[in-house]
């Protein structure tokens, strides 16, 4: 037992009915620095950091908090205990203001038990001053953005002085410049000797911030390394179990005529004389900050919401498109960034969720052919390799990346010309992103055309074959595949630089 | 473990989909143990008979909180399309003209509660219970307050017989199977679970979303002007007044049928079940002179029982399948 480390496990064990979800975990984290700990969807990181957070109890093992064993009943417990955990899902409020979320199940009260508001007042602003946020107390949460609101449950976890802070894929929903702000932030709290156990899946975050990097796999330690020990191929190979040949399986193809053009494209308040275009075969890359106006034009273009000006063209002819259905119809399919928003019914079963956007495919002369349902929708499983244990089962059952290509699969079936994937990698674990990009490979060589959206800039360098970048609602640059670079896509996200070559001619 | 895993996980849908089943197997075995009567065909005609009204806006109710959204005026509504059937009646004499006006003023009140919601985007609840409130006054209005008497031949729909067969257990079966045909073989069946289940997600997959609830509107009140006409021939009277907390019984047998609240589940099998677990239990309760107060306590205590189930058979279902899934990893 070695007393040094702010945090110990030993021999972690946890069963669920019929599934080890845990075997045997080791590990430790040093005092100020940040351990990352990486593993494919389902390799057991969110169930081990439950465990140290008091949601789940362990069937075996122990843990240490410096040096003293602890057995940590619930997160209120944990936190007493100086752990504190920031979820992937930020559960909060909308209407709540910044004072009332911080001290949340933990207000303050007079002699006489009536909440003590201005202590809460007080100690918000010396703990807003404290971490340089110039936030007003009374703000509502919602209006703050989403890298606002994980500052503030940053800040919350500073309040309760923690010693360890657990951050569960902290940059899922922000932008680099957000993420920036969080690194900052990480390294501050470093500083102040505070431990962070740092769950993520992208690897050039992990690969800056890493002090020590542990890789889980079905539910064990596989290794544990220092940062300057190891590489980016190393922990992928690690994670998955295997060799990926190579991270992006993008192949040279030939791109045919021109399939979809915008011309002047434009809603009041959201984008501007928007302008683009895209060849059969092509992979076109959006990329931006976000809020800069990508998600709102395929939104447009996929009839979701009211364009105020703009001219579609398919195949060269002008089309309007007031609803999805026409869309569908035109040949466009779209696969939302937000999938638990716009895209599964989560009681509904995976076979229900594949055909929807086909129904009157197998629902013709006044019945269902349940056969061809079924027959359709285990093709489209076998091609996207989803893993579920029946048709029947709820989407809501499966992983995330499983759920994606069940999503995937509802597109697929529909045929479309134009398939437009929105964040199509958001969230899945790196198996599931190749074979995500391997999917994308054999849709363009089947000659279909792919738009997709990323805040990710190495899967849109390595996979696309033309890019445009918006900031602020306008298109400010387009690149061809020798052009791209992280600077040049960056110089024309942050607006710094223009091209006039794109307006219309 | 693979296979064991997909075959528990198997079995537990198998065993959520008929669970109610099971139960109305079970309280008809406890029931007829209990009760010499009970399994008697005259005692369990009678309670057909008596279930038949509710049990059709049970299965409109069902429909509409598939698609996320429920009536609560249906009670009322049905007093209105009663009233003006029986008065159709007594001026042409007709039958097939008294069931078109039943239908026709209750899909009238349905279109306007459809139109507040989709149009106006006022939640079903608000929308229905105004409608209850506006239609049970336009019922009292038209008559004056007073119960229409001496309606003649129109009692035969509800007293009726066909064969062995009392004609509102015919009406029954027919509007279980329509149900059941919407719900399972067409494209706007399986577009309101979607809607129920993820509003925003069904959009965006192609599916009108307002016109599906309009549509589903619509339906409702097609099975409620039909039970206006049973009802008010089964009482023999045009009854300003009647059919008051209908609606209560009709949600109460959707939920213990499977239907939830939350939306995107419940199946019209489902809701007879439901229905009929309500009526044997009324009816037990009444064979053994169950003072009707109490009877009361223990329907509600019956609601709250089934939501609990509802829930905790979702969590325990959710889990087995994740354990599933993980096993084959």
């Amino acid at each position: 037992m070695n007393n040094n480390m702010r945090l110990t496990v030993e021999g972690i064990e946890k069963s669920f009915p019929g599934v080890k979800a845990l075997d045997n975990i080791n590990f430790s984290v040093k005092p100020g620095s940040v351990h990352v700990l990486c593993g494919e969807n389902g390799a057991g990181k969110s169930t081990l950091m439950k465990i140290i957070n008091g949601i789940y109890k362990a069937d075996k093992g122990n843990i240490y908090i410096d040096g003293q064993q602890v057995v940590v009943k619930n997160p209120q417990h944990a936190r007493e205990l100086g752990v504190s955990m920031i979820f992937q899902e930020l559960n909060y409020i909308p209407e709540m203001t910044i004072e009332e979320n911080l001290f949340l199940g933990n207000l303050p009260k007079t002699k006489f038990g009536r909440v003590d508001w201005k202590k809460i007042r007080e100690k918000t602003l010396e703990l807003l001053e404290a971490e340089r946020l110039s936030y007003k107390p009374t703000t509502k949460l919602c209006e703050l953005s989403v890298s606002d609101i994980q500052m503030l449950e940053i800040t919350k976890a500073v309040s309760y002085e923690s010693k360890i802070i657990i951050m569960d894929e902290p940059t899922s929903a922000i932008t680099y410049k957000e993420t920036e702000r969080l690194f900052t932030k990480i390294s501050e709290l470093k500083a102040r000797g505070t431990s962070i156990i740092y769950i993520s899946h992208k690897m050039d975050e992990i690969f800056r911030i890493a002090d020590e990097i542990t890789v889980l796999r079905d539910g064990t330690v596989i290794e544990t390394h220092d940062k300057d020990d190891i590489d980016i191929n190393t922990v992928i190979k690690l994670m998955v179990g295997r060799e990926l040949s190579d991270e992006f399986p993008k192949e040279e193809i030939d791109i045919g005529e021109k399939v979809l053009e915008v011309k002047n494209l434009t809603r009041n308040g959201f984008f501007h004389n928007v302008n683009f275009n895209a060849k059969r075969g092509e992979i076109i890359g959006f990329s931006g900050l976000m809020g800069a106006g990508r998600t709102e034009v395929m939104r447009c273009l996929f009839g979701l919401d009211e364009t105020d000006n703009g001219t579609i063209l398919i195949n060269n002819k002008p089309i309007k498109i007031p609803n999805v259905r026409t869309a569908i119809k035109a040949g466009l399919a779209m696969l939302s960034e937000d999938r638990r928003r716009y895209g599964i019914i989560p009681v509904r079963s995976v076979k229900e969720n594949a055909t929807l956007a086909s129904l009157p495919k197998f629902f013709y002369s006044g019945r269902l052919h349940r056969n061809k349902e079924n027959a359709t929708t285990a093709r489209m499983f076998k091609d996207m390799n989803v893993k579920t244990p029946t048709f029947e089962t709820t989407i809501q059952a499966l992983s995330g990346g499983n759920q994606q290509k069940v999503l995937l699969a509802k597109w697929m079936i529909c045929d479309p010309d134009i398939l437009i994937l929105d964040e199509p990698t958001r969230g899945i674990d790196v198996g599931a992103k190749y074979e995500i990009y391997k999917l994308m490979m054999s849709l363009v060589k089947e000659g279909k055309t792919l738009i997709m959206i990323s805040s990710e800039l190495p899967e849109l360098i390595g996979m696309c074959d033309r890019m445009y970048v918006m900031a602020k609602g306008e298109i400010t640059g387009e690149l061809q595949r020798e052009e791209f670079s992280q600077e040049a896509i960056m110089k024309f996200a942050t607006g710094f630089e223009k091209q006039e070559a794109i307006s219309c001619e | 473990m693979n296979n064991s895993g997909a075959f528990s996980s198997m079995w537990s849908t198998i065993t959520k989909k008929y669970s109610i089943f099971f139960v109305l197997l079970i309280l008809i075995i406890l029931c007829s143990l209990f009760n010499h009567n009970f399994l008697s065909t005259r005692n369990l005609t009678n309670v057909s008979r008596q279930i038949s009204v509710t049990t059709i806006l049970a299965f409109g109710e069902t429909i509409l909180i598939i698609c996320g959204m429920l009536d609560l005026s249906s009670g009322s509504v049905l007093a209105l399309a009663g009233v003006f059937s029986v008065s159709a009646y007594k001026i042409t004499g007709s039958m097939t003209v008294a069931i078109l006006v039943a239908i026709a003023v209750a899909v009238f009140c349905n279109i306007i509660s459809g139109l507040l919601i989709t149009r106006l985007k006022a939640p079903p609840f608000i929308a229905t219970l105004s409608m209850l409130a506006m239609a049970r006054g336009a019922a009292l209005f038209y008559t004056n307050g007073q119960n229409i008497y001496q309606i003649g031949g129109y009692k035969t729909v509800g007293q009726g017989s066909i064969g062995f067969l009392p004609i509102p257990i015919i009406f029954l079966i027919t509007i279980l199977i329509v149900t059941w045909y919407i719900l399972k073989h067409t494209c706007f069946g399986r577009s309101l679970y979607a809607i129920g289940g993820n509003e925003e997600a069904a959009n965006a997959s192609g599916i009108n979303v307002n016109s599906n609830k309009m549509l589903a509107f619509i339906i409702n009140g097609v099975f409620v002007g039909v039970a206006g006409v049973l009802f008010m021939s089964r009482v023999n009277a045009g009854l300003p007044n009647g059919a008051i907390g209908f609606e209560f019984q009709a949600l109460t047998s959707s939920i213990i049928g499977g239907t939830s609240f939350s939306g995107g589940i419940g199946t019209a099998g489902g809701t007879l079940a439901g229905a009929f677990i309500v009526g044997f239990l009324n009816n037990i309760m009444n064979l053994a002179s169950i003072n009707s107060y109490i009877q009361q306590i223990i329907r509600g205590a019956i609601i709250a029982l089934a939501v609990v189930y509802d829930i905790w058979s979702k969590n325990r279902r959710t889990r087995s399948v994740i354990g599933a899934i993980k096993s084959e990893k």
